[in-house]
């Protein structure tokens, strides 16, 4: 790695939207549960649903502000750092980037403000409805942001005119090949978060044992729902990959740590990939078994990374990591969710100890997910910004010198370590203050204070966007 | 060239619209953020911050559509314009992060709530010492080859943007002052008429020597003011400054409450014209006018339908919450 501004550039865009994406991964599976919630709240009637969702909201509040705050940072990033690809793309991602923007826009100010004033304003069917439309538009958001993103790495519906683009097909642009599958892939990867957030937040209310029936109700719907996710997101993520099998093959081939391509391919567990040497060192590979979930055919065919010129590889250990970090990740999540249904098949899921311990250690299990996930994707398709016609190289803005943006990340650095602390902290003191109980049985008061300074505090959340 | 040119005057409309909206919102609210750290009290400062509180965020996401707009509208201008300003543009992004937080924070965490309130007020002062440095990079132009900024990082630092800085921090401050007359009385409100005197003062010093400081700094922007007949056709810009300086200045001494504000916002509006007047048509100036820069006729065509859709709605729902929170702020009633 050299100093130079186009990969400190990359470093900066790698810092500021890694942060950035986990609020949206976050939030955007919080919006859709506290609407489960606020419908379920409207339906029953149970109070539990409610308590729930007014806990959930104090802590969305916090997390959708600092998704706002980290977001406007994201679109300068373009003309700041990457001039030369605005100038050549701009015809066709700003419409995008703009709509998604306008979206954000037009959720924060018309649907949150009811969901979070309009408890006492609005029946629980209305406030259910605002639920569902603050949901609806974080997965409108997505919508647009993960467009703009698969056009950059499977662009279609465009026509080059003196070295930029242009739109012929707003259609085809918006639905290009590689987005329903990254959007599939990443909304439910955010659901998937979200759900392991609720999960280890359960395990702790009932351990804690002062909202008992809450934190009972966290741990069930969370493990429903992940029983349904995260085997559909490993099938979702089977078709995502052979979608950039048939798309990206540089990635796919990087993803799999495979050199040398042709029919019949090995799977590799584990390895060095040395790119110089064009070899993985110390692997441990099983014949054949590539093709086989690459191609579903033992025979498939697929390509390997000696069959791209060195200059349109991507660094390949980087992704190698990345991908096994997610799927290893993915097994682990397996892993939880199994436990977690033969302990409650003998209705022992409340009592096990080392079990409700597991659930809180994996609360970050998704997050790390979604970031190795993202690196996968976003690494393998270097060295292009728009896959195969413009080099990431060609990106940059021409003005820049290294030592301009390593004082600029160095600043982003700084500033996004002293914030995101303060925002996780702030979190958590809300889940140590834990959900309303709903029966008698629980302790009162016990670790609840209602000092004035946490009567404001609630206060505040409410307001807080 | 792709473009066709219907559609250029309706999104230069949109964007100037958008800008000023963002001036003029977030620019009172970072103003009263600014004055915030020269309340007097504890009780005040709360009351300040209050005065605020439901709309500064919704202030602050005109900065989004600003900033997507001129990409989707003006491509080439954002991919030349926003590099040249690299450093202004990073301190007013990480300004209003530190600020944005801090606010939160500051109800959220008593324990460091003295590093919060500074943070609140130092933020609010660099975002807009910052945009005050792009708005004067901007007034002097860029260096540009073919279609990209080609000069260095630190280029957009001059006598003149450093002095439209310092101008514009006074500018957002006098918007604070006339936003806290609004919604303060007594004692407090007698503060805030003090200080926006102050601001005034300043604001008019910036006006005047920023007005003749470009014409003398550029021959072209020169001829556009004093060539016949334009002298005499612009002439009520600067006439109805003077006046408006006047009716400020007079608000701030009387009893008049809204008055204070509206003329502040009278003079944003008018240095805003003065500033397009000067550069009209360009929006690279001396490179790329607005026809020029702008996207193709189906990139507009596509944004404009969603954009018609939900800029009025948006509006009203602005409106309806700043009516909502109309009235004097109470300490009792403190953060909604």
């Amino acid at each position: 790695m050299h100093l130079d501004p186009e990969t400190l550039s990359r470093l900066q865009f790698a810092w500021v939207i890694g942060w950035h994406i986990l609020l949206p991964a976050f939030t955007v599976g919080l919006a859709s549960f506290i609407a489960f919630l606020e419908g379920a709240y409207a339906l029953t009637g149970r109070v539990v649903f409610l308590h729930l969702s007014q806990f959930w909201l104090r802590i969305f509040a916090v997390s959708f502000g600092m998704g706002v705050v980290t977001g406007i940072v994201m679109p300068f990033q373009f003309g700041t750092n990457w001039s030369r690809f605005s100038d050549a793309a701009g015809n066709v991602i700003s419409p995008l980037l703009a709509y998604e923007g306008l979206t954000a826009f037009f959720l924060e100010a018309t649907f949150l403000g009811v969901l979070l004033f309009g408890r006492k304003l609005v029946p629980p069917s209305m406030h259910f409805v605002a639920a569902a439309l603050v949901a609806g538009g974080t997965l409108a958001s997505s919508f647009w942001i993960l467009a703009t993103n698969s056009w950059m790495q499977t662009p279609v519906g465009y026509e080059v005119i003196d070295g930029r683009f242009f739109p012929k097909d707003w259609l085809e642009i918006v639905f290009n090949p590689s987005f329903p599958y990254r959007l599939a892939h990443t909304v439910s990867a955010f659901y998937v978060t979200t759900a392991f957030v609720v999960l280890g937040v359960g395990a702790y209310t009932v351990r804690r044992g002062q909202s008992p029936a809450e934190g009972r109700m966290m741990l069930r719907l969370a493990l429903w729902f992940l029983a349904i996710f995260v085997p559909a997101q490993m099938i979702i993520g089977d078709l995502h990959g052979r979608n950039t099998l048939a798309h990206q093959p540089a990635k796919l081939a990087a993803i799999e740590g495979l050199w040398d391509g042709g029919r019949g391919v090995p799977a590799s567990l584990v390895g060095w990939p040395d790119a110089t040497a064009e070899r993985n060192l110390a692997e441990v590979a099983i014949p054949r078994l590539g093709s086989l979930y690459l191609t579903h055919s033992w025979d498939g065919e697929v390509k390997g990374l000696k069959d791209f010129p060195p200059d349109q590889r991507p660094p390949v250990a980087i992704v190698y990591f990345a991908f096994r970090t997610m799927v290893g990740v993915a097994s682990l999540m397996l892993v939880v969710v199994v436990a977690g249904f033969v302990l409650m098949a003998r209705g022992r899921l409340d009592q096990t100890g080392w079990y409700l311990r597991l659930c809180q250690a994996t609360t970050c299990l998704g997050f790390i997910a979604v970031i190795a996930g993202w690196t996968t994707t976003e690494v393998g398709r270097q060295p292009w910004t728009i896959y195969g016609l413009m080099r990431t190289l060609d990106s940059v803005s021409p003005s820049l010198t290294g030592r301009d943006v390593l004082l600029s990340l160095l600043l982003y650095v700084a500033v996004y370590l002293v914030i995101y602390p303060a925002g996780l902290a702030a979190m958590l003191r809300f889940v140590r203050r834990g959900p309303e109980p709903s029966d008698d049985s629980a302790p009162v008061g016990s670790g609840r204070s209602r000092s004035p300074i946490d009567a404001l505090a609630t206060a505040g959340s409410e307001t807080a966007r | 060239m792709t473009p066709t040119l219907s559609l250029v005057p309706i999104w230069t409309a949109i964007l100037a619209i958008g800008v000023f909206a963002y001036v003029a919102l977030d620019g009172f609210d970072l103003g009263v953020g600014m004055l915030y750290s020269f309340a007097p009290d504890r009780r005040a400062r709360d009351l300040v911050m209050n005065s605020i509180a439901p709309i500064w965020d919704g202030n602050e996401t005109w900065l989004i559509l600003g900033g997507v707009g001129l990409l989707a509208a003006f491509p080439v201008a954002y991919a030349i314009i926003i590099p040249a300003v690299y450093f202004p543009i990073l301190l007013m992004l990480l300004a209003l992060i530190f600020r944005g937080v801090a606010f939160e924070f500051r109800y959220r965490d008593a324990e460091h709530r003295t590093f919060w309130d500074h943070g609140f007020a130092v933020g609010s002062t660099l975002a807009a010492f910052a945009q005050g440095i792009v708005l004067g990079a901007f007034i002097q132009g860029f260096q540009v080859e073919g279609r990209q900024f080609v000069g260095s990082s630190f280029d957009c630092f001059t006598p003149f943007s450093i002095f439209t800085g310092i101008g514009l921090v006074f500018g957002y401050a006098l918007l604070g002052a006339g936003w806290l007359v609004i919604k303060t009385e007594g004692g407090l409100q007698d503060w805030a008429r003090t200080l926006g005197k102050g601001c005034l003062t300043g604001t008019t010093l910036v006006i005047a020597i920023v007005s003749l400081w470009t014409p003398l700094s550029d021959p072209h922007i020169a001829a556009r003011w004093f060539s016949w007949p334009n002298v005499g056709l612009l002439a009520p810009v600067p006439l109805i400054t003077v006046g408006l300086v006047w009716y400020a200045w007079r608000s701030l001494n009387n009893a008049s409450e809204y008055a204070p504000f509206i003329a502040a916002l009278g003079l944003f509006v008018m240095s805003y014209f003065g500033i397009a007047i000067s550069l009209w048509p360009m929006i690279v100036p001396g490179h790329f006018t607005l026809e020029q820069a702008a996207s193709s006729e189906s990139t507009q065509a596509f944004l404009l339908i969603g954009t018609l859709f939900l800029l009025p709605i948006i509006f009203v729902y602005s409106g309806w919450s700043y009516w909502v929170f109309r009235g004097k702020v109470r300490a009792d009633i403190g953060y909604h």
